[in-house]
């Protein structure tokens, strides 16, 4: 063959195979800060993958999971990676939904993840999902406000003393509130911080028969300690507070504890954007002494629907977005601060991202107390810290949340709310027909 | 003397209508401002009207994040396409109803409103079944189709009223001249009908512009209008109100601007047979 | 006068709009109508079972039925009274002669073209939050408590919210309705002595009267299904005291993807919304007439 044919024999090849390997996938993501960056630097997995091309969808949390949900109960296909929590990858995993996660590459080290996270996304030990960022919950607190009352935060404080110190700490003329804490309805928003509360306090959602527990006593303690530490020193309006209307109150000073996720740790240290950055100190979500404390477990993670018909490329995405090459790249364009926290081991033993991080320590430390296959003080037939794994939860939990924020307005008292949420909850069991 | 009693109740009525506008806008006005304060300006407890630093950079995020033009081409395509398509369908149908009445008229006009009462949540996956099957998920047509369905009756509506106003005996007129019914359609009717047709068009641009439940559901990344744009601006994990702002703003501004443009239009075409 | 000839072609004209609009009804309805009757469920597939009533049954007998049917009803009038008597006001003083009408009147009509969510999001946290809010910084600088408004009067801040929404809808159709009254009617009332009260009443207000019918019938079509601002602001809360049918049948059905459940309530809201509309017409459906 002349030099010019096989050259444009070669070249043709080429474009060839190119475009054979050139695909399309389609991503759905949250619209948290992580995403926002990961979806920025995406260039570089492009990069180094020429023939695969990304599409976005980035949408508000509750819409995200309505949409990627429906989609995968339908096969509707529309999506190649999904990103879905720590609650939909048990019940969708033993369903058969996802994709088995078996090639990440060589060098992806999936034993560097972190066990609590790690054994969420496993379903008879195959791995589904791979976490993108992790978080738990802690305690920030005001160390002048702390000062200013004369006490000192312990590093695993208890949850009478979170009450005397936001008491100390509150001043309601003066506009500052001892402690915000979420108020607003919702599976994932007062469900999750009270129902890890409640895990401190010894309750548990329902006992190994399923039979629904909230007429105990320790939901009782619970809920009614709820209602008046935030009664004494919480702020007007918090039965519509969530995430982000408490950390605005934080950063803009009027909060004196608050106790949410550790990606918080971020947000209220940020000089940018809170008024408070360097007076804010950090401590474990509190306990009762019963053996588990107030925190919870949550992991963003990623995965593929197995009606995608691109899984080898969807693959190769999530691999990139979860591995330790892309700490490293966040930290290069970021800083340190920035990079995804809990989900590898390697990047706590990283003394750059510990000093960089000051919430690292509390963050790891959260994390690798919480075990969600053992949540509760006693046994319960469920996984979750936060949430109770199975399909009906999103509704339960919200219906609940509902009669607890009614206790938190006043408009019920705690023996009423619980009294409704069990009815409700025994309810929607014998629908679903539960024990099954 | 009759001169200054006007002027002077026009001062007063001048001086309340901007007073109860203002009230009125002010929320929007609002929003407008927080599009170019910081984030945290945004969220801070004493919030001001003008003393900040004005800044462009929620702009700059939210074009450099989103493919804004992508979801304001979709948003045009949805919108313009279904209320055109729509008002292809409606004004045969009005017009039918209009002059040619039977006893079944009313009917007809309240079964077809009552379409719309079917709760968009309780058809939810059975719609979505359909388009799956019908490998219309996350196109832009089948988003017209379904914004075309569901305001088809309140163009039929509109135009039905609008119609019955105009005075059989132009039409007969026409008729009796020897015109067929394409053409009294289109060189009687239609250009005296025009006023009620542009804001039968017009208000049915904006409801499709602003529908936010099945442009959200039925997409994803190709066919997302506006409204899935504002939508990754809402409440993430973080501050966003002044990135939202900003998010709403450059969905807002277009639909203002042609509201502004066409607002004698609106005024004069809404009249639900009350016109003389 | 209608021939035969052009009986037949209104009813052909008539044909594709009727059509696609039984096509659009029937076949979600139908499907709809079957899934009810289904314990069906997305998440668990392949187990559906016909159960018969038993969705409806656990729809109707839900603690939180009653009430919501009562916020229902609520929500749709609480807005329709208060838009229909700021739509009047607003239309009387936007039919006066003012400087600038063209920029007051775009500024009453600019929340129509503002999508719901960004509203409620705009008023529960720019304006309504009483620690950060507007309303409560203003409430502090007269020296009173500011309002909680999400928690103690959830169901009234969200028919504030919707009845700005749809204050410039009724304006518009209001003030149209007012430009198009004979003026020779009210010079010929001013001349018998009337003052502008009994010329309020006893003309221009029933002549608004067909107006008044579109604006009622159109914004309780629309209202019945308000769901985007309750989800954005109460979800629903404290306890069920802002939750409608809608929302019902989202957190009952739709959030656990119980189709047999939603199903069912759809169905229900369905024959509640006609009700709703048999009730209204018997009410005004003569002001559509004549």
């Amino acid at each position: 063959m002349s030099i010019k044919l096989s050259f444009i024999t070669g070249c043709a090849l080429a474009a060839l195979s190119t475009s054979v390997l050139a695909e399309t996938i389609t991503i759905a993501t949250v619209n948290n800060g992580d995403m926002i960056t990961m979806k920025e630097l995406s260039s570089d997995f492009t990069a180094k993958n020429p023939g695969i091309e990304l599409k976005w969808v980035t949408l508000e949390e509750n819409i995200l999971r309505q949409r990627v949900t429906t989609d995968v109960a339908t096969s509707g296909g529309q999506y190649d990676v999904m990103t879905i929590g720590t609650y939909e990858v048990p019940i969708w995993g033993k369903q058969g939904w996802l994709t088995e996660l078996d090639n990440l590459g060589a060098t992806y080290d999936v034993d560097d993840l972190l066990p609590a996270i790690k054994s969420g996304l496993t379903v008879n030990d195959k791995l589904y999902a791979a976490p993108f960022y992790g978080e738990s919950s802690m305690v920030m607190y005001r160390t002048d406000l702390m000062k200013k009352a004369g006490l000192e935060m312990p590093k695993k404080p208890s949850w009478t003393f979170i009450r005397k110190a936001a008491k100390a700490m509150t001043d309601k003329e003066a506009g500052t509130y001892g402690i915000c804490l979420r108020g607003k309805a919702g599976w994932g928003e007062n469900i999750a911080l009270i129902t890890s509360m409640s895990n401190s306090f010894g309750a548990r959602w329902y006992d190994e028969n399923w039979k629904p527990q909230f007429d105990s006593k320790e939901w009782h303690d619970t809920l009614q300690y709820y209602v008046d530490v935030m009664e004494e020193s919480g702020p007007p309006g918090s039965s519509a507070n969530g995430f982000n209307e408490n950390l605005a109150l934080f950063q803009t000073g009027k909060c004196g504890i608050w106790i949410d996720a550790t990606v918080a740790g971020a947000f209220v240290t940020n000089e940018k954007d809170s008024e408070v950055a360097d007076k804010v100190g950090f401590a474990l979500a509190p306990d009762n002494g019963l053996g588990k404390r107030g925190n919870w477990l949550w992991a963003w993670t990623l995965a593929v629907p197995s009606s995608s018909k691109k899984s080898d490329a969807a693959m190769k995405f999530i691999s990139w977005a979860t591995s330790k090459e892309y700490s490293t790249l966040v930290a290069d364009k970021k800083g340190w601060a920035k990079v995804p926290p809990g989900t590898r081991a390697s990047l706590y033993n990283n003394p750059e991202y510990m000093n960089a991080a000051p919430f690292a320590q509390i963050t790891l430390d959260s994390i690798q107390t919480a075990d969600p296959k053992n949540p509760t003080v006693k046994p319960v037939p469920y996984v979750g810290v936060q949430f109770v794994a199975i399909p009906e939860f999103q509704g339960i939990g919200t219906a609940v949340g509902q009669q607890f924020s009614a206790a938190l307005t006043g408009k019920m008292t705690v023996k009423q709310a619980l009294h409704s949420s069990q009815r409700l909850v025994e309810r929607a069991m014998r629908k679903a027909r539960y024990p099954k | 003397m009759a001169i200054n009693n006007s002027n002077k109740s026009k001062l007063i009525y001048t001086f309340l209508a901007w007073t109860i506008g203002g009230l009125i806008f002010f929320p929007i006005l609002w929003t407008l401002i927080t599009s170019f304060k910081t984030e945290a300006e945004a969220i801070s407890s004493s919030p001001s009207l003008f003393m900040f630093d004005w800044t462009l950079e929620n702009y700059a995020d939210v074009l450099s994040r989103s493919p804004y033009f992508t979801h304001f081409w979709n948003s045009i395509v949805i919108s313009l396409g279904s209320s055109i398509l729509g008002l292809l369908i409606a004004i045969p149908a009005a017009w039918s109803m209009a002059f040619v009445q039977t006893k079944r008229t009313k009917n007809l006009l309240m079964w077809m409103l009552s379409t719309k009462m079917l709760p968009p949540v309780g058809v939810l996956i059975p719609i979505y079944l359909v388009f799956r099957d019908f490998g219309l998920l996350d196109t832009k047509l089948g988003l017209v189709i379904v914004m075309t369905l569901i305001n088809l009756p309140i163009m039929v509506w509109m135009l039905y009223t609008y119609f019955r106003e105009i005075p059989n005996e132009i039409l007969e007129a026409s008729r009796m001249d020897g015109a067929t019914i394409g053409e009294e359609i289109f060189h009687v009717l239609l250009p005296i009908a025009l006023p009620g047709i542009a804001s039968t068009l017009l208000l049915n641009v904006i409801l499709a512009w602003n529908e936010a439940f099945w442009t959200l559901i039925l997409t994803a990344a190709n066919a997302a209008p506006l409204t899935a744009f504002i939508a990754s601006y809402s409440s993430p994990e973080g501050l966003f109100y002044a990135k939202l702002s900003a998010a709403s703003a450059m969905a807002i501004v277009p639909i203002l601007i042609l509201g502004w443009f066409s607002q004698k239009q609106l005024v004069r075409g809404l009249s639900f047979g009350a016109v003389k | 006068m209608a021939t035969t000839n052009s009986r037949s072609l209104a009813r052909l004209m008539l044909l594709p709009s009727v059509a696609l609009l039984l096509v659009w009804m029937i076949v979600p309805l139908c499907m709809t109508l079957y899934f009810s009757f289904l314990d069906y469920n997305l998440l668990s597939p392949g187990n559906e079972e016909f159960i018969g009533f038993l969705n409806y049954e656990f729809f109707l007998t839900d603690p939180a039925f009653f009430e919501s049917f009562f916020n229902t009803l609520l929500l749709v009038g609480g807005v329709l009274v208060i838009t229909l008597g700021g739509g009047i006001g607003l239309a009387v003083l936007l039919d006066q002669a003012i400087w600038g009408r063209n920029y007051v009147r775009i500024m009453v009509l600019a929340p129509f073209f503002v999508m719901p969510t960004v509203s409620a999001l705009v008023w529960k946290n720019m304006l309504m939050n009483p620690v950060n809010g507007l309303f409560a910084h203003f409430a502090n600088w007269i020296g009173v408590t500011p309002v909680d408004f999400f928690a103690q009067i959830p169901l009234l801040s969200i028919i504030i919210i919707v009845s700005w929404q749809w204050l410039p809808f009724a304006a518009l159709i209001l003030l149209t309705a007012i430009q198009s009254l004979d003026r020779e009617q009210l010079e010929a009332a001013d001349l018998d002595g009337a003052g502008p009260f009994s010329k309020f009443f006893y003309i221009v207000l029933p002549h608004l009267s067909r107006a008044v019918t579109a604006v009622i019938l159109i914004e309780t079509i629309f209202l019945l299904s308000i769901f985007a601002e309750i989800l954005v602001t109460t979800s629903g809360g404290p306890g069920y005291e802002s939750t409608n049918i809608t929302y019902l049948i989202y957190t009952q059905s739709l959030l656990q993807f119980d189709v047999g459940g939603g199903s069912a309530g759809g169905i229900v809201a369905v024959i509640i919304a006609n009700i709703v509309a048999i009730f209204l017409m018997r009410l005004i459906g003569k002001n559509l007439e004549g």
